[in-house]
C-alpha cells in the first residue's frame, strides 16, 4: 500500500501490509514503479484530495491514462487537514474559513471523477466513509478490476469542515446502474452534485503491463558495439 | 598520450548530414584498426540549425580532443562563426571549403590556415542524387588516406536499407570527393597505420552508461527525455527489455524519480537518467530515498546551466547540487565518470554501491562524454559480488531500520512472509513507525551516515598517477585533457602527478591525504565558472598552500 502525505496517507501504518509512506503528491508514481517492476503484487494507493489533485495532479492525469493495474483510494474531505484547514482543489469556491483564503478561493472546485473519466481511468466509483462496509465492497471490486481504478471516498473532516456532518443525510446511492458507456457516464457525472455513491463506470481498456521476459544475455547486448 | 593523431572539424547547416559523415568516418577508421573520438557541437535548438562534428583519430586510444585542428571541412559557411571559439586553427591547419560559398569568415582567415576552395556544390549537382555530406566523406577519405574500400563498406552498411539508388549515389559522392582532393597536399592529415588487436568497441558515453547500469543489475528504469541524457534512456528502452527488464516513460522528472523509488522498494534495482534541470526537480525525492533507505541511481549528464542554459554543450556545474542540493542531513553518494569507457565502470559501480548501502547514488557525467563516441578497447568485465541485504523470510521480530554495526539493515522485499514494514520518509523508529523522538532521529541519522562512512570503497575512489610534487587535481571529463597535458609535460621533462576523483561523496579524507602527500604545487582543473570543485576540495580536504585554478 503506497501513500503520499496528509491525514489519509498515514493509512499504511494502520494496515498489515508492505507499505510506503512517500512524499506529498508522489504516491501514484511510486505505486506505478512498484507495480510495473513487480506485476505479481497487488498495489493499492491511498491519499487525500490535496495530495492527489493539487500537488500530485499531473500524476493523477497520467496514472488514469497509463492504466497500470492500481487501485487509487482518495479520501476526499475538501480540505488540507494536516496543515490545519486550508482550501483544497475540491473545496467550494466560497469557503472562507481558512486564514489563507479569507475571502474564499474564488476558484471552481475540481471534479475528480469527471477528470478521471476524461483521462481514461478504467473503473470509477464514489463511496462514503459513513458506510464502511459498502466502501470495503467497492474497494475489493476495484482491486479485482484490471487497470487503473479510481475510488473517491467522501470522508468527513469534522474538525475543519464541520458542515460535512450533513453528509449523513445528504449522501445517497446513485440513481443509475454501472455503465461502460463513457458518454453516458460523463453526462451523469457532470449533472450530479458529487454526493451520489456507487460504481459509476467500468471500462475495458487494455492494461499497461509490460512483459518481463528475458530474450537475450548481456553479452548479446554488447555485440552491437563490437567493431 | 594519444601519439600521432589527426584532428578534424566538419561544419555545415543542420540537415546537411555532417554528423552522418563524421560517424561514417569514425566507423571506417575503426574498421581500419584505428582508435578515435567524435564529439558534437550544435546550437541550442538541438535539431536543425548549424552543427559541427569534431574527430580525433590515431593509432593509440584517444581520450580527448586535441587543442588544435589539422583539418577543417566546411560544407558551407553558414553560422560557422558560432563555432570559431571551439575550432582552433593555425598556420599548419588546412581548411577545405566550397568555392561558391563566398568569402571565408574573417576569424578563419585570421588563423593563417591554408585555405583550399573546391567546387563542392557544383560537383554534387553534377551527380545524380548527390549529397553534400557524402562528397564531404569522400574529401575526408582522400585527405586522411583511408582506403576507399573500407569507407565504402561503412557507407553500404548505412545506406543499403534505403535502396540501391541511394547507395550508388552515396558511393559516387565518396568517389567524387576523393578525386577532388587528389591534388591537395595534405601530409599532416594522413592517418597512421591501424592495428588489429583485441576486441574494440564503438560506443558513446551514454550507451556505455546504459550498459553499465544493466551490467550492475538494473532492471527497472523510468525516463523523462532531456538533452543530453536522452540517449541513455533510448539505449535502455529496447535493451533492458531484452534482458527481462522494463523502461517506463514518465510524465515528468518528479514521476520518474518516484517511479524508480517504487520499483526499488519492490526489490528491483532501479535507475533514471537526467540533466541539471531534471536533477533539480528530483531533489525532494532523493531526500525520500535517503530517509527511507531505498537504493536508486540517478545519472546526471551535465550541460550548461542554470535554467535551460546551453543544453547542447558540456559543463561540470551540477557538482554543487549533486553534493549539497538535498534538504536536511542527507548522506548519499556522488560518483563521476572520467571517460567514455569509464561511464560503464562508474555506472556499474554506482549500482553496486546503491544496492549494497541502500542509498541514492548520483552519477555525474556530462555532454562531452555522453554524446561523444569513441573507439575503445573492450572494457574489462567487472564483477561486484555483493548485493542488497534482504534478510530472510520469517525472521522473528524483523525491524526494517534496525541499528546494526555497519549501519546497513535488512530490507525485506514485498511478498516475503513476515517482513511487512512501512518504508517512510517521516523520521521513524527502528520498526519504521513514525517517530519524532530526539533519540530516534539521532539514532537514524547516525545509522544513515555510518553505513557510508564505514564502507570500504577500495581503490576505485580515484586514479593517482605519478609521484611528483607538481600535481594536477581534477575530476570527470576534464581527466582526459589533464592526463594528456601531464604526458606532454613529461615529454618536456616536467614530472607531474595526476589525481582524478571518481568518488566525490562521501569524501575520502585519509585516502586523499595519502594521495596528495608530498605535493607542493597543485593545479586544479575543472569546468565550472564558480569554482565548484575547488570549493568542494577546500571544504573537505587539506590542500597544499600553492594552489592554482
Amino acid at each position: 500500500m503506497i501513500s503520499g502525505i496528509g491525514c489519509s496517507s498515514r493509512i499504511p501504518a494502520y494496515s498489515s501490509v508492505y507499505g510506503f509512506h512517500s512524499l506529498h503528491g508522489r504516491a501514484l508514481p511510486v505505486a506505478t514503479g512498484l507495480k510495473v517492476a513487480r506485476p505479481d503484487l497487488t498495489v493499492i494507493v491511498a491519499g487525500g484530495d490535496g495530495d492527489g489533485y493539487s500537488i500530485g495532479g499531473n500524476h493523477f492525469l497520467h496514472a488514469c491514462r497509463r492504466n497500470v493495474d492500481l487501485t487509487y483510494i482518495v479520501m476526499d474531505n475538501q480540505v488540507y487537514g494536516m496543515t490545519k484547514g486550508q482550501a483544497s482543489p475540491t473545496t467550494p469556491a466560497d469557503w472562507d474559513k481558512s486564514k489563507l483564503t479569507p475571502h474564499g478561493t474564488g476558484v471552481s472546485p475540481f471534479h475528480p471523477l469527471a477528470v478521471a473519466l476524461a483521462a481514461g481511468a478504467n473503473f470509477i466509483a464514489r463511496c462514503y466513509a459513513g458506510d464502511p462496509n459498502g466502501t470495503a465492497r467497492v474497494i475489493a471490486e476495484a482491486a479485482r478490476h484490471p487497470g487503473f481504478s479510481m475510488v473517491q471516498v467522501l470522508s468527513q473532516c469534522v474538525t475543519y469542515q464541520p458542515s460535512q456532518k450533513e453528509w449523513k443525510t445528504t449522501v445517497r446511492k446513485a440513481d443509475v446502474t454501472t455503465t461502460s458507456d463513457v458518454e453516458l457516464a460523463a453526462r451523469w457525472l457532470m449533472a450530479d452534485d458529487g454526493l451520489s455513491t456507487g460504481i459509476l463506470y467500468i471500462g475495458h481498456r487494455p492494461v499497461y503491463r509490460p512483459e518481463l521476459q528475458a530474450s537475450a544475455s548481456i553479452d548479446d547486448l554488447e555485440t552491437a558495439f563490437v567493431v | 598520450m594519444a601519439g600521432d593523431t589527426v584532428s578534424i572539424a566538419i561544419t555545415g547547416a543542420g540537415g546537411a548530414g555532417v554528423m552522418t559523415a563524421a560517424q561514417m568516418l569514425l566507423d571506417a577508421a575503426a574498421t581500419a584498426g584505428l582508435y578515435g573520438l567524435m564529439a558534437r557541437s550544435s546550437g541550442p535548438q538541438i535539431r536543425g540549425g548549424e552543427v559541427a562534428a569534431f574527430l580525433r583519430l590515431g593509432a593509440q586510444p584517444v581520450n580527448c580532443l586535441d587543442d588544435r585542428f589539422d583539418l577543417m571541412v566546411a560544407l558551407d559557411w553558414l553560422n560557422v562563426e558560432r563555432f570559431a571559439g571551439e575550432i582552433v586553427l593555425d598556420a599548419d591547419s588546412l581548411v577545405l571549403c566550397d568555392e561558391g560559398a563566398g568569402e571565408p569568415p574573417p576569424r578563419i582567415v585570421a588563423s593563417g590556415a591554408r585555405l583550399v576552395s573546391l567546387p563542392l556544390q557544383e560537383t554534387v549537382k553534377s551527380l545524380p542524387g548527390g549529397r553534400l555530406n557524402m562528397l564531404g566523406l569522400g574529401l575526408l577519405t582522400g585527405l586522411t588516406g583511408l582506403a576507399e574500400e573500407e569507407v565504402g563498406k561503412v557507407v553500404a552498411k548505412a545506406l543499403k536499407k534505403r535502396g540501391q539508388e541511394v547507395l550508388d549515389a552515396g558511393l559516387a559522392g565518396v568517389g567524387a570527393g576523393i578525386a577532388l582532393v587528389a591534388a591537395v597536399d595534405a601530409a599532416a592529415c594522413r592517418l597512421p597505420e591501424g592495428s588489429r588487436g583485441d576486441a574494440r568497441w564503438n560506443i558513446s558515453g551514454n550507451e556505455a552508461a546504459g550498459l553499465g547500469a544493466v551490467r550492475g543489475g538494473v532492471r527497472f528504469v523510468a525516463a523523462y527525455p532531456i538533452t543530453p541524457a536522452t540517449e541513455i534512456l533510448e539505449w535502455l528502452a529496447p535493451n533492458l527489455e531484452k534482458v527481462g527488464g522494463v523502461l517506463v516513460q514518465a510524465e515528468d522528472e518528479l514521476a520518474s524519480i518516484n517511479m524508480i523509488i517504487g520499483g526499488s522498494f519492490g526489490g528491483i534495482p532501479s535507475l533514471t537518467a537526467t540533466s541539471g534541470p531534471g536533477l533539480a526537480l528530483m531533489m525532494e525525492s532523493l531526500g525520500l530515498a535517503v530517509a527511507s533507505e531505498t537504493p536508486i541511481v540517478v545519472i546526471d549528464v551535465m550541460r550548461g546551466g542554470p535554467s535551460t542554459g546551453i543544453p547542447t554543450k558540456s559543463e561540470q556545474s551540477d557538482l554543487n547540487i549533486a553534493l549539497y542540493g538535498l534538504h536536511g542531513d542527507a548522506p548519499h553518494i556522488v560518483t563521476a565518470a572520467r571517460s567514455i569507457a569509464d561511464c560503464q565502470f562508474t555506472a556499474q559501480w554506482s549500482v553496486h554501491l546503491a544496492e549494497q548501502l541502500q542509498v541514492p547514488v548520483i552519477v555525474l557525467t556530462d555532454q562531452s562524454l555522453g554524446q561523444s563516441r569513441a573507439i575503445i578497447d573492450r572494457p574489462a568485465d567487472l564483477t561486484f559480488i555483493s548485493r542488497r541485504e534482504t534478510g530472510s523470510a520469517g525472521v522473528a521480530d524483523y525491524r526494517r531500520y534496525a541499528l546494526t554495526a555497519s549501519g546497513v539493515s535488512a530490507m525485506a522485499v514485498p511478498g516475503m512472509a513476515i517482513g511487512e514494514y512501512v518504508a517512510d520518509g517521516l523520521e521513524h523508529a527502528i520498526s519504521g513507525r513514525p517517530s519524532s523522538a530526539a533519540e530516534d532521529h539521532a539514532a537514524q541519522l547516525d545509522k544513515r551516515a555510518r553505513k557510508l562512512e564505514l564502507f570500504d570503497y577500495g581503490q576505485h575512489w580515484a586514479d593517482v598517477e605519478g609521484e611528483a610534487s607538481l600535481c594536477v587535481l581534477t575530476w570527470g571529463s576534464c581527466t582526459g585533457p589533464a592526463r594528456e597535458a601531464c604526458a606532454r609535460a613529461q615529454a618536456r621533462g616536467i614530472a607531474t602527478r595526476l589525481i582524478s576523483l571518481r568518488l566525490l561523496a562521501p569524501a575520502q579524507e585519509e585516502r586523499f591525504a595519502a594521495a596528495i602527500d608530498g605535493v607542493d604545487r597543485l593545479l586544479i582543473v575543472e569546468q565550472s565558472h564558480s569554482k565548484q570543485f575547488y570549493r568542494y576540495l577546500r571544504a573537505h580536504y587539506d590542500l597544499p598552500r600553492n594552489v592554482r585554478l
